[in-house]
């Protein structure tokens, strides 16, 4: 276990901690997360160990990297100091380490690209600081890029756009691609190319839950709600966290998807090999894997024959459904073209809701104070709808078209400002929870402005992560965990079951 | 990692959940749960066996829905709930439990 580490202090009637606190020199150095073993980078394509020659090979892979995206060679070159970005991340605010400022982690990987890649790092590396790639940057890198959840949201405040998450990607693809791997993100990976989801959950364990969800929600609600599995012909293929299937709260928002799904009268299908809305593939910067993982989407659309593919309340799965799924594993030609392809579970509902397809009672929500959190990759990589800032619209018109009491967090903080929960980007681990639960200081004070000023009892995200990672650190800023819900959850409870179907 | 249990040296990972779960014994549970600060009541054990019942039918710990759902039949309907499971396992039913119970971490997003 973690050595024992005090928790943030939250201050009264603020949103966001101004001025940024004083920095303290390696306030996370610290932090590791524990390293993958040799079958968990074998399973995804990487060495078991670190490499002979490890410092050779990671400069070559740094190279092919940048001569393979212009973009990650712009933000190498582009940085000019300016300083907009050093109290924008929550990492920094929340431990205080100036690594931790976006610039500063950028130049882990700059310096090293300047030393090899540029004309005055080769001849004056001192001039420009360019470093020599060695073990002690390996190290600060391991831990530092294992600092970073990836959210994006320095790169609204950068001037040029530099996108540190895009750095921190590649920083764990090279080190991946020397045999040093982290043993969160690549146990789940390699676990996902066999069993089909992050959490190694078999076809007959699925099953199982699945058949014992239906006795629950019909012995709670009278009514038999199905929660279907492999059925070949159905309309829509739903791809969801495998946390959807396991953990609380996330099953409180699968049964609000059925609920919704059995209501409208849509036929609809969970797939047992493609049994998982997450790809970690991203954090880790892998393109290999992140289309191997997608491909099993598309196989399982094809093979069930669905006409449509809708995604559940995760957020980097959403980035990679809405971003990348068609260059990955498309076309989706074989979908009905009447149909965004793919499409949110939200933005689903949100139509559903339009066109008076359900019959809301708010009023069975009256017990919830609600506040929304922004997930970042939602927020800042993606869209819903048809119309500009749609992912901030639509999921806060479900809620409230199913809810009366709903407040938003300060402006600062939420739609692109939204902070990160502080689990993203493959750091969603026991090993990292001194950071965790620093990471989640910004949100935590924003949230804290809400609680005390209209009663906020409930905090409703769309991701996985987030729900894990706020069920985990609610308690150490003195909120009842079960404070954090599932926005299907919400949805769930004020269907009428009974009045339309 | 390694645990010592009656002059017999078990494998552990790095945050001691057992390597070879076919290991497992009672007083390596009581190990365990000492480790963590917990004293092993009756009811803990009907976790903990019910997690290993399921384990060995499914190859996987049961959501925790499936475990709240079977304590309930068990122990009662007011104790099949997570708040009793957290009640006993303070670091979260799934883990902790799992852990005394010889079974390895659950992963992802939970």
């Amino acid at each position: 276990m973690a050595a024992k580490f005090d928790t943030p202090e939250l201050f009264e009637n603020i949103a966001v901690i101004d001025p940024p606190p004083k920095y303290e020199e390696g306030a996370m150095a610290h932090s590791r997360p524990f390293v993958a073993k040799p079958a968990h980078n074998e399973g995804i394509g990487y060495p078991g160990e670190l490499v002979d020659n490890w410092e050779e090979k990671a400069v070559t892979r740094l190279g092919e990297l940048v001569d393979g995206s212009r973009a990650l060679r712009t933000f190498l070159d582009s940085c000019v100091k300016c300083g907009a970005c050093t109290d924008k991340c929550h990492y920094f605010l929340g431990t205080k380490d100036p690594k931790n400022m976006p610039v500063a982690r950028q130049d882990l990987l700059r310096s090293i690209y300047r030393r090899y890649y540029t004309f005055a790092g080769k001849h004056f590396p001192k001039l420009v600081g360019a470093r020599d790639m060695d073990k002690s940057v390996l190290d600060e890198w391991y831990s530092y890029f294992h600092q970073c959840s990836q959210c994006r949201r320095c790169s609204v405040f950068c001037p040029y756009g530099i996108d540190t998450a895009e750095i921190s990607m590649a920083a764990r693809e090279i080190m991946d691609s020397v045999g040093l791997g982290q043993k969160y993100c690549n146990e789940i990976l390699a676990k996902v190319h066999v069993v089909g989801n992050n959490l190694g959950l078999p076809e007959p364990a699925l099953a199982d839950t699945l058949e014992g969800l239906e006795e629950d929600v019909e012995e709670d609600t009278g009514v038999a709600i199905r929660f279907p599995l492999d059925v070949k012909g159905a309309d829509v293929l739903l791809i969801t966290p495998s946390a959807d299937f396991f953990a609380e709260p996330h099953i409180d928002g699968l049964i609000g998807y059925a609920k919704v799904f059995h209501q409208a009268g849509i036929s609809w299908t969970l797939s047992s090999y493609a049994s998982e809305a997450a790809n970690f593939s991203m954090f880790i910067g892998s393109g290999d894997n992140l289309k191997k993982v997608a491909m099993r989407i598309r196989d399982a659309a094809i093979d069930l024959g669905v006409k449509r593919i809708i995604v559940g309340e995760c957020g980097h799965a959403w980035r990679v459904a809405y971003s990348f799924w068609n260059t990955l594993a498309g076309p989706f030609d074989f979908l009905d073209p009447k149909y965004p392809a793919p499409q949110h579970i939200v933005e689903f509902t949100y139509d559903l809701i339009q066109r008076g397809a359900l019959n809301l009672d708010k009023e069975a929500n009256d017990h919830r104070r609600i506040t929304f959190h922004d997930s970042c990759n939602v927020a800042r990589a993606s869209r819903m709808g048809d119309m500009p800032g749609g992912q901030f619209i639509l999921p806060r018109e479900v809620i409230k078209a199913a809810a009366n009491n709903f407040f938003d967090m300060a402006p600062e903080t939420i739609h692109e400002n939204t902070f990160c929960c502080g689990g993203g980007g493959g750091l969603l681990t026991d090993d990292l929870m001194e950071l965790r639960v620093k990471g989640a200081m910004p949100r935590m004070q924003a949230l804290k402005q809400v609680v005390d000023d209209h009663d906020v009892n409930t905090l409703v995200a769309i991701c996985a992560i987030c729900k894990t990672q706020f069920a985990k650190t609610l308690p150490y800023y003195n909120n009842p965990m079960s404070m954090i819900t599932s926005l299907h959850h919400v949805v769930g409870d004020a269907i009428q079951l009974g009045t339309k179907e | 990692m390694a645990l010592e249990v009656g002059g017999k040296t078990v494998e552990t990972d790095e945050e001691g959940y057992l390597e070879n779960r076919d290991e497992w014994n009672m007083d390596i549970a009581k190990a365990i749960a000492e480790a963590e600060n917990l004293d092993m009541t009756d009811n803990h054990w009907e976790v903990v066996n019910f997690l290993r019942e399921y384990y060995d039918e499914y190859q996987i710990a049961p959501a925790v829905r499936v475990l709240t759902k079977a304590i309930g039949k068990k122990l009662g309907k007011d104790k099949g709930n997570s708040k009793y499971l957290y009640e006993l396992f303070p670091y979260g039913p799934a883990k902790q439990a799992c852990k005394i119970a010889g079974l390895p971490k659950p992963t992802g997003c939970v």
